[in-house]
């Protein structure tokens, strides 16, 4: 196997605190031992003015295999993780059938394989056939390799189920990943529920919605010393509601997608159903929550919650339109361009919201750089400038809201398993389509 | 753009103000587009009154109603209202979703634009559905109701209506009493109202009358009888049963009690009152029959009203899209 050096780049990794400008080898599909000199038969990566980082995770990504072939496939979603920057993904079971038996994530394990992208991690389902009702074989699936569950898509909403979820998950060590979402609330709505919904006169899904069913799920997982990650958080009353279990020492982590940090309900006075998703875009001072619980640690994790849709279904009234967008291949220019750059998070901090703690709450071994580790590594020009053009991605599906941004930062080469799997066509140009 | 009528009258130019070939809402629009559109129904209404000769206004032009949910009057007054401007009118409505169909509803829309069309009016039980055929289609679009959004023309025939029987908007009190968060006919009122420089109240059950509705400097009210003394008019919105998830009162009897506009309320008005209501109403839930069919009710003449504001929007929207054509 070539064996790579990734030459004098500021190398930022938070697992050990270490964020300085190095070499750094790769040989045998491993990380190797720091400040070794070159042999000479290496591959050399100029990283010069590079950011050099342990491979990013996106532990909530939906690749609608099997059944909705037509908005993404394994491995469409997964060309379009690597062009994002993204090392390995963790794929959500609201698939056509659900994800809920071992043959199911064997498929998925398969597929990923074949299309041999990024990594692929199974989240599986916590209810069969995902209804709600009865639990799914956790312990066989885990033997199957999920590394989580969740109902996501709809909540797992049976009170009773969640607690015996959250105790029988005990046995494994593995996390309950929730929509938080009181249907009953939210029936029937498009948007958030606020001053703008009123004007438009879309039916609203008030915050109280999302924050209820958090306040549920951080109850039980307190009452049962269960595993609580509550998905997509934002509302502000949520990332309150986080940050005081957190401080009582429930065992409750959280993330948030880019669109939640950087865009409001405001955005839906164009009735353009690529800023319909749920939770729904919310106000400003929910934006401004989210922000500050990403500062203060309260959010874990920044994910994309990739929900392609083929163009046909977003092109319908508001109301018919699915919930979700893309967010694979613009996550990474979003957080650079709205986080770093503004100063809401230094590099370490979102490094670690995009590759640490995700491989922490998944336990997955990944998301460090340090000597022996899977030579999993995301190489960012930091200070590309660009424009988001659904046209140019990977991804099968282009219902993105961020259409013509102009964003700051890439990434340059995506290194998985010591493989270089992608790398950034020359500044300037475009991919022939 | 003058025209001929008979030979008798001259219809003045198009206004310089209206540059819009859509409409798609009144909360766009300044308080010189909405005088503008006002003024041009007044003359319209002036120039058919008694006669029932065609206008040669919009010959050759083609106005589609693509009406997605159910009306009858605001349909009909469309089509009245193009063919005595001369235009020809094409009626579609498509039963139920476009999804059932398997075409979206812009295609649906575009494939009537492709068959030569100058303007859609089209209602649909959406917000936004106007406006992203505005940005889909070449052909003007009027908005004809979409869901609890906007009523633009309904909006703009109650407001000529208040004009035409008290001179002026500003520093009127004016209350859209009812059904207020899931009404268009409310959005579109507040805001031309506002704009004309009114005093609005909205008044209603709190659970249809929401708090937020202050931050767009109206007031809220749930008291119908503390606010009555001082009102200049009463607009009595219908009680939206089907854009409703689940019933915001606790039964029809108990609303009507609180809110019908009767005999008594009425004996505790301004002498002077004027009474809208937009209809359909609800008959003795909104307001009883004595005091929708009496001597303070303007219902018939918004009916009436509605033709010339709808000729007035024909009019400046194709006079707008020609215009940016020539």
């Amino acid at each position: 196997m070539t064996r790579i050096l990734i030459a004098n780049g500021r190398v930022i990794d938070p697992s050990q605190g270490l964020d300085r400008v190095m070499n750094l080898l790769l040989a045998d599909g491993r990380i190797q031992p720091y400040d070794q000199p070159p042999r000479g038969d290496e591959q050399v990566l100029d990283a010069t003015g590079r950011i050099v980082a342990p491979g990013l995770i996106d532990m909530h990504v939906h690749l609608r295999e099997p059944g909705r072939e037509e908005d993404e496939t394994i491995a469409t979603g997964t060309a379009a993780a690597l062009a994002g920057g993204f090392t390995s993904v963790a794929c959500i079971p609201n698939t056509e059938p659900p994800i809920d038996t071992q043959a199911a994530v064997e498929f998925v394990q398969h597929q990923a394989a074949l299309a041999d992208n990024c990594n692929v991690y199974v989240v599986a389902c916590v209810s069969k056939n995902r209804e709600g009702r009865e639990l799914a074989e956790l312990g066989l699936l885990v033997r199957a390799g999920a590394v989580a569950f969740s109902d996501d898509g709809s909540p797992v909403y049976d009170a009773e189920l969640m607690r015996r979820a959250f105790e029988y998950c005990l046995m494994f060590d593995k996390p309950i990943l929730n929509h938080a979402e009181v249907l009953e609330l939210t029936r029937g709505g498009v948007m958030h529920e606020g001053l703008v919904s009123l004007v438009l006169g879309l039916p609203g899904m008030p915050s109280a919605a999302e924050d209820v069913m958090t306040s549920r799920d951080i109850a039980l997982a307190e009452a049962t010393g269960g595993r609580i990650h509550i998905m997509h958080v934002s509302s502000a009353g949520s990332v309150e509601i986080i940050r005081r279990a957190k401080r009582r020492g429930v065992r409750v982590t959280t993330e948030v997608c880019p669109h939640h940090f950087t865009l409001t309900d405001e955005c839906l006075r164009s009735f353009d159903a690529n800023f319909k998703m749920n939770p729904p875009l919310r106000c400003r001072s929910d934006v401004e929550a989210c922000l500050a619980g990403l500062a203060d640690g309260t959010i874990d994790c920044i994910v994309t919650d990739h929900a392609p849709h083929a163009r046909e279904k977003k092109m319908q009234e508001l109301d018919q339109a699915p919930f979700g967008i893309v967010g694979l291949e613009t996550a990474l220019g979003l957080v650079i361009t709205q986080l770093i750059e503004p100063g809401w998070l230094t590099w370490s901090q979102a490094i670690e919201k995009m590759s640490t703690n995700p491989a922490r709450i998944l336990g997955l071994p990944k998301g460090t750089l340090a000597p022996g580790a899977d030579a999993d590594v995301t190489i960012i020009d930091p200070g590309y400038a660009w424009t988001v053009d659904p046209m140019q991605f990977r991804s099968k599906s282009t219902n993105t809201p961020f259409v013509g941004w102009q964003l700051r930062g890439r990434a340059e080469t995506v290194i998985v398993g010591g493989k270089i799997k992608y790398q950034a066509l020359p500044a300037g140009t475009r991919r022939d389509l | 753009m003058s025209v001929e009528v008979g030979d008798r009258t001259y219809l003045g130019p198009l206004p310089a103000v209206w540059v819009r070939n859509h409409l798609l809402g009144l909360e766009e629009l300044s308080a010189e587009e909405l005088t503008a559109v006002l003024d041009a129904a007044a003359m319209f209404k002036e120039v058919t009154e008694g006669c029932q000769e065609k206008l040669n206004v919009l010959r050759g032009k083609t106005c589609a109603n693509l009406f997605f949910e159910n009306s009858t009057r605001t349909r009909t007054s469309f089509s009245l209202a193009a063919r005595r401007l001369g235009a020809d009118t094409l009626d579609f409505s498509p039963s139920g979703s476009s999804l059932s169909k398997g075409e979206t509803f812009i295609d649906t829309a575009k494939n009537i634009e492709a068959m030569g069309i100058d303007v859609v009016v089209v209602r649909h039980r959406t917000p936004g559905t106007p406006h992203l055929l505005a940005q889909n289609l070449a052909c003007s679009v009027i908005n004809a109701g979409d869901g609890a959004h906007e009523h633009p023309t309904q909006g703009l025939l109650d407001i000529f209506t208040i004009r035409e029987l008290r001179g002026s908007i500003a520093g009127l009190t004016v209350a859209l009493v009812g059904d207020i968060n899931h009404s268009r006919t409310a959005r579109s009122n507040i805001w031309g109202l506002k704009k004309l420089g009114a005093r609005v109240i909205l008044c209603g059950p709190s659970t249809l009358v929401s708090q937020r509705w202050r931050e767009l400097g109206v007031e809220v009210s749930h008291d119908l009888d503390a606010i009555l003394p001082e009102c200049d008019v009463l607009n009595l919105l219908r009680i939206q049963f089907e854009r409703q998830t689940m019933r915001p009162f606790p039964s029809v009897r108990e609303y009507a009690h609180l809110y019908a506009m009767n005999r008594e309320r009425l004996a505790r008005t301004r002498a002077d009152i004027l009474i809208l209501a937009p209809g359909p109403i609800n008959r003795g839930v909104e307001v009883t029959p004595d005091v929708a069919d009496g001597p303070h009710s303007a219902i018939l003449r918004q009916v009436t009203n509605g033709l010339a504001v709808r000729m007035a929007v024909l009019w400046l929207v194709c006079g707008a899209a020609d215009r940016d054509g020539s």
